[in-house]
C-alpha cells in the first residue's frame, strides 16, 4: 500500500506546478479571461510542447499512455492556477472519446492534432431539457445513404465556441430518455448548417450552443457503434469526473493556503485575526474537509486504476463530498477575508466561482448522492 | 499510487481471521455484550486472557516486554478485523496506557512487578488524571503528594475514572511541586487501590450505568519506589503515552460495523408498509454517513502509509480523533432513528422476545455513552487547538 507518486508523476507534477507559478500569474489569467476568445492559444501551444496534451493518449499516436493518476497530477496543478485553457474540453472529453471508441483511422487522423497543439476539441452532450442526465437526446441523427444528418440544437458546451472540431451525441432510435439509441458523431465545426453562439460562465469559461440544421456528415464519422453512445459517454465521464475532483481538490488547497495565510497578516483590535480560536477552528474544519475530500480522490482514483469492483461508487461519493467540501471552503474563505472576499478584484471569489461550476458538471451533488443510494442500497 | 497491502500483510490478516474464528464465539460474545457488570467484568478478562495465550495481547508492546513486535500496519490490521467482528477492545488502562510508560521509562524492579499481571490480566487498572478542577486543563491538577521519607502523602481526588471499582491499581499525575509553570511539578505515581485513605464515589453516566467514579485520596501513603522516573517529570511521561495511540485510533471498522448492523435492521423495519432502507430521506441520511466514512478509511490509511514508510505521526491523529468520533457519534444517532420509539427503552428490563425488539436498549446506551468520544482523551475543542498550532502554524 503507498500514496506517493512515482518519480516520473512528481516530474510531471513540478513541472505544471512551475509553469502555472511562473508562466500563469494572476494579472496573465485575468488577461486571459478578459480577452476575446477566453484562452491564450499561445500557451496551449507551450502545453502541447511540454508533453501536457499527450498524456491520456496511446503511445502508437505520440501519446504518454497515461493513466487516471497522470491526469490527476495535472488537474490538480491546473486547478490552483484556475487555467482557462480547455484542457477538460480537447484532451479529457474529445480526446477521450476518441482514444475509447474512436476506429483506428478517427484515431490516426484526429489524435494527433489534439497531441501538437493544433486542433481544439469539444464534446455537446447537453441539451435545453436534459439537466444532468446525458441520457436524455432529444437531436437526431437520421441515416441518408452513407451520411447522416443531424438535426437539433446542444448547449453549454464546453469550449464550444473555440472548438475546431465537435463530437455530438444524437439519438439514432429510441425514446428520448433512453441510454440504448444515442450515437456520437464527429463534426468540423465549421460543416455546413452549425451554428453556434458563444457566452461566457462565471468561471471565466467560453461556452456554446450549438444548432445543427441538418448537418450532414460521411456515416465514417461515427465514433464508436452505433446506437451505443451512451455506454462511450459513461466511461469517459466516469475519468473527467476523476479529473473534475482533482482540479477542484487543487483549488480547495489553494483557498485553504490563501486564507490561512491572510488570517496571519491581516490585523484587528491590534492583532492578527488569526489568533482568534473562533476562526482558528474553522480553518481546522476546513483543513479536515480538504483532507477527507483528498482522501476521497485517491479512494476513487486507485478503485479505477485497479479496476475494483465499486470504482462507479467510489467517483460518485467523491463527486458528493467534492461539492460538500468545496461549498464549505470557498464558503469560509470568502467569510475569513471580510469584504475583500466578496470583491472582484481578489481571486478568492473566482477560485469560489470554478468550484461552482465543476459541481454542476456531470451532475450536482443530489445527482450524484441518488446514484450512489440506488447502487448501495436498492 | 496503489491499496494492495504485501503478500506477508495478507497472510498475517488470514492468521487473524482464523484466530477469531476459532478463539471467539457466540457465548463470550454475549457476555461481553452484557450491560451487567458481574457478567461483563469477569467476560472480558476470559477473553483478554484468551488473547494473551495467543501472545496477541498487546500489539503495540515491543517483543522483549511480551508484546507482538507488529509494525503498524500488522497492528493496523488485526484492529480492523477485530472490530469488524464487533468484537469489544480490551480495557486500554493497563494494556494501552500504563504498560507502555513502564516499559519506557520505569525501573528493571517495576517493569518486573507490573508488566506480567498487565499482560495476562491477572491486575485490573485505572487512570487517574482528570480533577473535579482540571479537565482539558488538565496541568491544573492539585492532587499533592507529600513526601516524606520513602513516601508520598497523596491527597486530593481524581475524577471520570473508569471501572475504579474493579482496579486493583491506579496511575496518577500528582503534583509534587508548585513551582514554575504548571506542568512541571507533577509527578507520575503507581497506586495499590486497597490503600487505605482511597474512597471511591460512583458516578451513573447519562446511559443509566455505573462505570465511572470519583476516587478520594485521603492522606495515602505510596512508596516512592512506585514513582515513574524523575520527580516532578511526570507530565514528559503522560504525554508521551498520549501519542502512543496512532493506529485505529479513528475507530473506523467500529462505524463500519454499526454502520452494517444499521442497514440490516433498516431493512427488517417497516414504516407505513415501506422498508425503511428504501425511503429516499433514510437513504440520504445513510450515505451522507457513509461517504464521510469511506473518505475517514481512507484518511486513516494514508496516515498508516506514511508512518509505514518512516513518516512521523504527529496532528494526523489529531484529525482522525475528531472526524472518527464524529462518525461515531453520527452512526449512533442513526441507530437510534432506526430503533424508534424502542430506542427509550431502559437496560435491565425483559428480554427481547417479551419486549419485541432486540437492539433499542444497545442503541440507546451506544449512542448515550457515545457522547463521552468527542470529550474524553482530550475534547475535539482542545484537539483543533492542536491542529491549529502543530498544521497550521497558528
Amino acid at each position: 500500500m503507498n500514496f506517493e507518486f512515482t518519480e516520473e508523476q512528481v516530474m510531471l507534477r513540478d513541472s505544471v506546478a512551475r509553469y502555472v507559478q511562473d508562466d500563469y500569474d494572476w494579472d496573465t489569467r485575468v488577461a486571459i479571461a478578459n480577452s476575446e476568445t477566453g484562452i491564450d492559444r499561445a500557451k496551449w501551444q507551450t502545453f502541447a510542447e511540454l508533453g501536457w496534451l499527450s498524456i491520456p493518449f496511446a503511445e502508437e499516436y505520440g501519446g504518454f499512455g497515461g493513466d487516471a493518476v497522470d491526469v490527476m497530477v495535472v488537474m490538480e496543478e491546473l486547478g490552483k492556477g484556475l487555467v482557462l485553457e480547455p484542457y477538460l474540453a480537447t484532451v479529457l472529453l474529445y480526446g477521450g472519446l476518441l482514444q475509447k471508441g474512436g476506429n483506428p483511422e478517427q484515431q490516426a487522423a484526429q489524435i494527433p492534432p489534439i497531441i501538437d497543439g493544433s486542433t481544439l476539441g469539444a464534446f455537446a452532450y447537453l441539451e435545453r431539457q436534459s439537466r444532468y442526465e446525458i441520457a436524455d437526446v432529444k437531436t437526431t441523427a437520421t441515416a441518408d445513404g452513407d451520411n447522416f444528418v443531424l438535426k437539433g440544437e446542444k448547449v453549454v458546451v464546453f469550449n464550444g465556441a473555440n472548438a475546431d472540431q465537435l463530437i455530438v451525441s444524437a439519438r439514432t432510435s429510441g425514446a428520448q430518455s433512453d441510454e440504448q439509441g444515442i450515437s456520437l458523431f464527429l463534426i468540423p465545426a465549421d460543416a455546413a448548417g452549425v451554428e453556434r453562439v458563444s457566452y461566457r460562465m462565471m468561471d471565466g469559461q467560453r461556452v456554446a450552443n450549438v444548432v445543427l440544421n441538418d448537418v450532414t456528415v460521411p456515416a465514417s464519422n461515427l465514433v464508436g457503434t452505433q446506437d451505443a453512445g451512451h455506454e462511450l459517454i459513461a466511461a469517459v465521464v466516469q475519468e473527467a469526473n476523476l479529473a473534475l475532483a482533482a482540479e477542484a481538490i487543487g483549488i480547495m488547497q489553494q483557498l485553504n493556503a490563501k486564507t490561512l495565510e491572510y488570517t496571519k497578516t491581516r490585523e484587528q483590535f491590534g492583532v492578527a485575526i488569526g489568533s482568534f480560536q473562533a476562526l482558528q477552528h474553522r480553518m481546522v474544519d476546513t483543513f479536515m474537509s480538504f483532507e477527507q475530500a483528498k482522501s476521497l480522490l485517491y479512494r476513487a482514483v486507485c478503485a479505477l486504476t485497479d479496476d475494483q469492483e465499486d470504482e462507479v461508487q467510489a467517483i460518485h461519493a467523491l463527486r458528493v463530498m467534492v461539492d460538500k467540501a468545496g461549498k464549505h471552503i470557498f464558503g469560509e474563505a470568502i467569510q475569513l477575508h471580510g469584504g475583500m472576499g466578496i470583491t472582484d478584484e481578489l481571486d478568492i471569489g473566482h477560485y469560489a466561482k470554478r468550484l461552482m461550476m465543476i459541481n454542476t458538471t456531470f451532475g450536482n451533488r443530489d445527482y450524484h448522492q441518488a446514484k450512489f443510494n440506488a447502487l448501495r442500497y436498492n | 499510487m496503489d491499496t494492495a497491502f504485501a503478500p506477508e500483510d495478507i497472510a498475517f490478516r488470514e492468521e487473524v481471521c482464523a484466530f477469531f474464528d476459532s478463539a471467539y464465539d457466540d457465548d463470550i460474545d454475549a457476555r461481553l455484550n452484557n450491560p451487567d457488570p458481574a457478567v461483563f467484568q469477569p467476560a472480558i478478562i476470559e477473553w483478554q486472557k484468551r488473547l494473551f495465550e495467543r501472545g496477541w495481547i498487546a500489539p503495540g508492546w515491543p517483543k522483549e516486554y511480551g508484546g507482538t513486535g507488529w509494525d503498524d500496519t500488522k497492528a493496523f490490521i488485526f484492529e480492523t478485523e477485530r472490530a469488524s467482528r464487533g468484537i469489544r477492545d480490551v480495557i486500554p488502562f493497563g494494556l494501552k496506557m500504563v504498560g507502555p510508560v513502564i516499559y519506557t521509562f520505569g525501573t528493571d524492579e517495576q517493569k518486573e512487578r507490573f508488566l506480567p499481571p498487565i499482560l495476562n490480566s491477572d491486575e485490573w487498572w485505572c487512570q487517574g488524571y482528570s480533577e473535579p478542577g482540571a479537565g482539558s486543563d488538565l496541568a491544573a491538577l492539585k492532587t499533592r503528594a507529600v513526601r516524606d521519607g520513602d513516601e508520598y502523602v497523596v491527597t486530593g481526588a481524581k475524577i471520570w475514572t473508569s471501572y475504579a471499582q474493579f482496579a486493583d491499581w491506579i496511575f496518577c499525575l500528582v503534583r509534587t511541586s508548585t513551582e514554575g509553570k504548571k506542568q512541571a511539578g507533577i509527578s507520575f505515581l503507581l497506586i495499590d487501590m486497597k490503600s487505605p485513605g482511597i474512597k471511591i464515589n460512583p458516578i451513573v453516566s447519562i446511559d443509566a450505568h455505573h462505570s465511572l467514579n470519583e476516587v478520594e485520596f485521603n492522606e495515602v501513603r505510596v512508596p516512592v519506589a512506585n514513582r515513574i522516573g524523575e520527580e516532578n517529570q511526570g507530565w514528559t511521561y503522560a504525554k508521551a503515552l498520549l501519542a502512543h495511540e496512532r493506529t485505529a485510533i479513528a475507530g473506523v471498522a467500529d462505524s463500519k460495523r454499526t454502520l452494517e448492523m444499521i442497514k440490516h435492521y433498516a431493512s427488517q423495519e417497516v414504516n407505513g408498509g415501506k422498508r425503511l432502507i428504501d425511503d429516499a430521506l433514510f437513504q440520504q441520511r445513510l450515505s451522507d454517513i457513509e461517504i464521510d466514512l469511506m473518505a475517514l478509511e481512507f484518511t486513516d490509511l494514508r496516515v498508516l502509509a506514511s508512518v509505514a514508510a518512516g513518516g512521523a505521526p504527529g496532528a494526523e491523529s489529531s484529525l482522525l480523533k475528531i472526524k472518527g468520533t464524529e462518525m461515531q457519534q453520527a452512526v449512533q444517532e442513526l441507530l437510534m432513528e432506526v430503533a424508534g420509539y424502542y430506542q427509550g427503552v431502559l437496560p435491565g428490563g425483559p428480554e427481547a422476545d417479551v419486549l419485541g425488539h432486540e437492539f433499542g436498549t444497545r442503541a440507546f446506551k451506544s449512542y448515550m455513552y457515545g457522547r463521552a468520544a468527542t470529550i474524553y482523551g482530550g475534547s475535539n475543542e482542545v484537539q483543533k487547538n492542536i491542529i491549529a498550532k502543530a498544521v497550521l502554524g497558528l
